[in-house]
């Protein structure tokens, strides 16, 4: 599944945030806030409009782990790997997400569906283990409760958010 | 009119807040109740959320912890009414676990609504500013001296030192940055006041702005926090339309711009010069100081560089005034400290106590023991750059010397709990790997050795007798090596964690 990009929406954003100090990273949120990813496609227009070289912005695009330069799957499911969910079940909850959905952190589902991506704290640490599925934290997530709101978004209960 | 308290907290969310929320508003008008809802802030007692209050002429009644579900029995007993009843907790501001604590940045927490300018100075706020606007900048930082405030993202360096030196420096474009990338696990504290009380942070820099000849600001909040992005960019909204930001601040004729802008999932962004770096638009590379960012800051100008704790500290300075700021706290340690107890904790949220009180009452008197009811194991402060400490050293005091003296950190005042269950090798290894992940990969020693640092754990775990002891050898020459030939704290103090957890549990490294 490659969704489409929309150019001209793309020279949008970048017409309209270009002249802001420190413009790149605003400029590349908003891209994928967009189009779900950074396509590489754009990064010559983002160096041209920046006075950078492709180099810069694609080390920039790489050097951040929010920051994806290839389409993700429907749905972006983070799991805490950090200290204070550790002490309550993350490790565990883990191994659990990767072989319910036979999928590595950091990979996408077969089907596409999800993306599973680790992430280093959700600011919810006195109620771990968090889970962040779209833009929405979920906590106490135990194996259960991960398998629930994962036949949530099977069900498309929940919107796909970038 | 009724008014009931919800919540719109990332961790009250996260455990049903909304959902609460509209629950109260469908039962409300199924049974004709007149009721208004205010999504408040968390008062940061997370075990109770979701934490609902009703306003009553006693004061507010709480009701916790609230799942959608208990809506309809709520209504039954009469919630709305502040009637006792189902999950119901008494005066909020009698439950022990508030009452006990000396709150300065989060006396607003959970009272205000957050977006609200005219409830935030019903409450007192932006009365420091309209105390800073007749001051003389020199005054407004002589002042921030007097109170002692030190930097409240780890480093504990005097605020008023480093606002001095932008202040001395010539007349130029200066900035005020706000370091909102609360990257350490086991910290919550500046999303909670952000998401509560975002209009102190955005007075406090509004201060900092007056005090050095500042006219622009930004908030770097890290992209993992989305709730409080929302928040932020309403209540600047609300300062500007209110008059409290932009080219004449309440009539006095200053200037003062503030924008927030997003990380993008770089731990590292939190140190400061990484933070300039990223806000500048490139990767997050640490920079050598000298230059200090005060003199060579933000896009090469002089820049103040707080955490969102300082800042907003600032604000209580002005409207009490240095000499109360002072009188609270031990030592050099002068003020309050939030402290946000987390992990395997039974009570986890925000305790804010002044400088002094002993780490092992806040566990077990705010805490409560662990969640899983084990023993505790070893106890993680400040971070994952912070050291381990065992339950023998848990009678520590809370202040930056005691903490030093300890060869450990209060840092930014995470405490994160492991039950007796906890591997501490493992955890040892974790902060490796983390390293691994989070290294902006300038200096040598963070950016291999860290990878080194995962491997020979490794080799600790998978062997024995000699060939063990050669190992945790080279892992103590390693965690030298990152600690002395590492710019920053990153690869500097990741052999913290790793070093504690060898010292006080050698049982779990076969020893």
């Amino acid at each position: 599944m490659t969704p489409a990009f929309d150019q001209a929406a793309i020279d949008d954003i970048i017409a309209q945030h270009q002249e802001l100090p420190g413009a790149l990273l605003p400029i590349l949120h908003e891209i994928q806030h967009t189009a779900g990813y950074v396509p590489a496609e754009t990064v010559p227009a983002i160096a041209t409009a920046l006075s950078l070289s492709r180099a810069e912005v694609h080390g920039v695009i790489s050097f951040y782990h929010h920051f994806h330069s290839a389409p993700m799957g429907q749905h972006i499911v983070q799991i805490c790997r950090a200290e204070a969910c550790q002490a309550v079940g993350a490790r565990e909850l883990e191994k659990h997400a990767t072989a319910k959905l036979a999928t590595a952190l950091g990979a996408t589902s077969a089907d596409g569906k999800i993306s599973l991506e680790p992430v280093y704290c959700l600011g919810n640490c006195a109620c771990g283990p968090s889970v962040q599925i779209g833009d929405e934290v979920h906590a106490r997530v135990t194996p259960e409760r991960f398998d629930a709101l994962i036949n949530e978004l099977a069900t498309n209960k929940q919107e796909a958010k970038s | 009119m009724i008014t009931v308290y919800v919540p719109r907290d990332t961790t009250a969310c996260a455990l049903g807040a909304d959902a609460v929320a509209e629950a109260i508003s469908t039962e409300a008008s199924q049974r004709n109740i007149d009721l208004q809802i205010v999504r408040n802030g968390s008062r940061g007692l997370f075990w109770l959320e979701t934490l609902v209050e009703v306003a009553t002429g006693a004061g507010r009644v709480a009701y916790g912890p609230v799942n959608a579900s208990d809506v309809a029995a709520l209504f039954d007993a009469g919630f709305y009414e502040g009637k006792d009843g189902t999950l119901s907790l008494g005066l909020t501001e009698d439950i022990p676990y508030l009452k006990n604590q000396q709150r300065v940045n989060f006396v607003r927490a959970g009272i205000i609504d957050p977006l609200s300018v005219d409830d935030f100075k019903a409450h007192g706020g932006y009365e420091g500013l309209d105390r800073a606007l007749a001051m003389q900048p020199q005054a407004i930082v002589d002042e921030v001296k007097e109170s002692g405030l030190r930097g409240r993202g780890g480093a504990a360096f005097p605020a008023g030192i480093k606002w001095q030196t932008v202040h001395d420096t010539p007349p130029q474009q200066k900035y005020i940055v706000c370091n909102a990338d609360e990257g350490d696990s086991g910290t919550f504290a500046d999303r909670l006041l952000m998401e509560a009380d975002p209009l102190q942070l955005i007075e406090g820099m509004t201060i900092a702005g007056l005090a050095v000849g500042a006219t622009q600001g930004y908030i770097y909040l890290r992209s993992e926090y989305p709730k409080a992005h929302t928040v932020l960019k309403a209540a600047l909204a609300n300062a500007y339309a209110a008059g409290y930001l932009g080219d004449n601040i309440a009539g006095s004729g200053k200037h003062f711009d503030l924008e927030v802008r997003l990380g993008a999932g770089a731990y590292i962004c939190g140190e400061e010069t990484s933070l300039l770096e990223s806000l500048e638009g490139k990767r997050g590379m640490v920079r050598a100081k000298p230059p200090l960012p005060a003199i060579v800051g933000l896009f090469g100008q002089p820049t103040v560089i707080n955490n969102v704790l300082t800042l907003a500290s600032v604000s209580g300075i002005f409207e009490k005034g240095a000499a109360h700021y002072k009188s609270l706290g031990v030592g050099r340690s002068t003020g309050t400290l939030p402290m946000q107890l987390a992990g395997n904790i039974k009570r986890g949220g925000i305790v804010e106590l002044a400088f002094g009180s002993s780490l092992r009452s806040l566990l077990e008197d705010f805490g409560g023991g662990t969640l899983s009811g084990k023993a505790i194991k070893a106890v993680q402060v400040g971070g994952p750059l912070g050291a381990y400490l065992p339950d023998a050293a848990l009678d520590i005091s809370l202040d930056y010397e005691s903490f030093a003296a300890a060869s450990a950190m209060l840092g930014h005042g995470g405490v994160v709990v492991f039950d007796e269950s906890a591997d501490m090798l493992e955890q040892a290894r974790f902060a490796m790997e983390f390293c691994v992940v989070e290294s902006c990969g300038k200096c040598t020693p963070c950016r291999i050795g860290s990878t080194r640092g995962v491997e020979v754990i490794d080799n600790i775990r998978d062997s024995d007798g000699e060939q063990r002891d050669d190992n945790l050898i080279l892992l103590e020459d390693l965690c030298d090596t990152m600690e002395f030939g590492s710019l920053c704290a990153m690869g500097g103090l990741t052999p913290f964690p790793v070093r504690s957890a060898i010292k006080h549990f050698p049982e779990d490294f076969g020893g």
